[in-house]
């Protein structure tokens, strides 16, 4: 559905994505995952026609978004950073506009504002002015812009920056209910968020894809060793050391006094040693598993990696 | 036609919600009934001098002396008020980022400067037609001819159309809005002025800037006289300036 291929945009001399590729298929939901200024808005932009890239294409349905910008523009909805809000508008007569730009025919227009007000919960706040909303309710007036016709793609930008968490819940139900009929992408550098409501990400530091796949994949790409935790009883400077000997480890931290992280090798299976060497020692064992990494970890990892900074 | 009229009706709708139009409009028509009414005294006293020198016969002319000098205010005072009304067309969007809403949807720029045009023309439209009690007025105690008072009507338009039209481009350069105000009245004025330089110039310039000045070509409209090439002048002004507006915001989408 989505097609992009070496996708470049440069600001004058600054290059803020380079070479871009990546395929989003129909029904997808896909999380931009990156740090600040990584190139995350920039590429949305360009995805929804906003600003031409330097070089590279983008083909969405088939289309061309330099060509073909106003086919396209049909079938996406699109929340940019900032939401696109006159603040001198009433909520209701701003969706009503939006929904008159993006096509729909005058007879339904009613109808289709309603149903956003209906489910971005705007019903209170469908008769007062834009610029006095509260920032959460502005977010969620931006929401309902973009998908006030219905579009088949959305592109959200960051939906649930500034919202309280009992809203970002909300809203993350309503994106997991757009899924199920919506090609959806959006951004953040919220993890948990991608985490719950994205199938696959695509992570994208410094400009260019660290990574692109679904969670599991990059999870256990990413588990690049196993990482197990030992809590012990007895507090001795010894079991760093004995630890270190073990074959197949590759670092052993010390976090808190007799609490132990272990870095060891892919399916090293050295659980049993180390039972064993503190069977010997009387290190006394209170806690021995195994830890997966979170995503945040992931996330830390590619970017830094992608920085080589330790 | 239709996204035109959308955009246009958005924008009359923040102007009529907002105080900005009601200050213009209330000082545009006040400075306007100033002049008038003083104009009309003027007149009247000249008409009474003229009765007591030649014992009374044929009263001065109407046209001449009351309605176009007041006609030739009328485009001063729409000089400085015109400004204020274009600078936040595209300033504004721009500055508050809602120009994403409007490039983000199935819309053509060209119906998105258009309509804009289009609200301003409105607005200045329905501030020119509340002045003209004035010359409601005229014809209620005299009998002024009505060909050049039309045609007056139909040069200011047309200027006003000038205006506009600088004024868009100056608002489409920047997102400031005083800015975008400054740029379009020195381009206004500059584009009233120009004439002033045919002396300097050798003949050939000399004529170029004659024709290239907004005031030469109303001239002809406050007498009445509806000539195709001033009709060009104007028409081809409007269209070039909405073209460079166009130009300067597509390419301000490259970078
Ligand atoms: N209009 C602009 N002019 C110049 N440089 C820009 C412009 N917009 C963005 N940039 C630069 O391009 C790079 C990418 O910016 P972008 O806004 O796409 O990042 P982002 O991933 O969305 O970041 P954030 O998480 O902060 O929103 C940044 O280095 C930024 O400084
Ligand atoms: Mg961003």
């Amino acid at each position: 559905m989505i097609e992009v291929e070496q996708l470049s945009k440069s600001y004058g001399p600054r290059e803020a994505i380079k070479d871009l590729s990546f395929q989003i298929e129909k029904g997808e939901v896909v999380g931009f995952l990156g740090p600040n200024g990584a190139g995350k808005s920039t590429t949305m932009n360009i995805l929804s026609c906003i600003m031409p890239a330097s070089s590279g294409s983008v083909k969405i349905c088939g289309f061309d978004v330099f060509e073909q910008a106003l086919e396209i523009r049909k079938i996406i909805g699109y929340l940019p950073e900032t939401p696109p809000l006159y603040s001198d508008m009433v909520v209701y007569d701003y969706l009503s506009f939006a929904a008159r730009l993006r096509n729909v025919p005058l007879k339904n227009t009613q109808s289709a504002v309603e149903q956003v007000i209906e489910k971005c919960s705007l019903k209170e706040v469908s008769e007062r002015i834009i610029g006095r909303l509260s920032k959460g309710y502005q977010q969620r007036v931006g929401i309902a812009q973009a998908m006030i016709h219905n579009p088949d793609i959305l592109i959200l930008d960051e939906p649930t920056i500034g919202l309280d968490p009992i809203q970002i819940i909300e809203i993350r139900k309503l994106i997991q209910e757009l899924a199920l009929s919506h090609t959806i992408i959006l951004s953040s550098h919220i993890l948990p968020e991608i985490t719950q409501i994205c199938k696959r990400v695509i992570i994208i530091s410094d400009g260019q894809i660290a990574a692109v796949d679904s969670l599991e994949a990059l999870t256990t790409r990413l588990r690049k060793g196993e990482r197990l935790v030992l809590n012990v009883r007895r507090n001795s400077s010894e079991i760093l050391e004995k630890l270190r000997t073990l074959k197949k480890v590759n670092a052993v931290t010390e976090h808190q006094p007799a609490n132990y992280t272990i870095d060891c090798e892919p399916n090293a299976d050295i659980q049993d040693e180390i039972a064993q060497l503190s069977l010997n020692n009387q290190w006394g064992i209170v806690e021995l598993k195994t830890v997966s990494m979170t995503l945040e970890d992931i996330f830390l990892k590619l970017t830094l990696e992608e920085s080589e900074v330790p | 036609m239709k996204n035109i009229w959308i955009i246009a009706k958005k924008d009359l709708g923040s102007f009529f919600s907002s105080p900005v139009f009601y200050s213009l409009t209330s000082v545009f028509l006040i400075l306007n009934g100033f002049i008038f009414f003083n104009i009309l005294n003027f007149f009247s006293l000249q008409s009474f001098q003229a009765q007591q020198m030649r014992g009374g016969g044929m009263g001065l002319n109407l046209n001449e002396m009351v309605i176009e000098p007041s006609f030739h205010n009328m485009a001063v005072i729409l000089l400085l008020i015109i400004p204020l009304v274009t600078m936040r067309s595209f300033a504004e969007e721009k500055k508050s980022k809602t120009f994403a809403l409007l490039l983000s949807s199935p819309i053509h720029l060209v119906e998105i400067i258009v309509g804009k045009f289009l609200a301003c023309m409105i607005v200045i439209g329905l501030m020119i037609l509340l002045s003209a009690y004035s010359t409601g007025y005229l014809m209620l105690v005299g009998n002024p001819e009505m060909g050049p008072v039309i045609t007056g009507y139909l040069g200011i338009l047309l200027m006003t159309g000038c205006y506009v039209a600088m004024g868009l481009f100056a608002s489409s350069l920047t997102d400031n809005q005083i800015i975008a105000a400054v740029i379009s009245f020195g381009l206004a004025l500059f584009m009233w002025i120009i004439g002033w330089g045919s002396q300097a110039a050798g003949s050939g310039l000399g004529q170029l800037f004659e024709y290239l000045s907004l005031i030469t070509h109303l001239e002809h409209f406050l007498k009445g006289l509806i000539s195709s090439s001033d009709l060009v002048y104007y028409l081809s002004f409007i269209l070039f300036g909405l073209f460079l507006t166009y130009r300067v915001l597509e390419s301000s989408r490259w970078r």
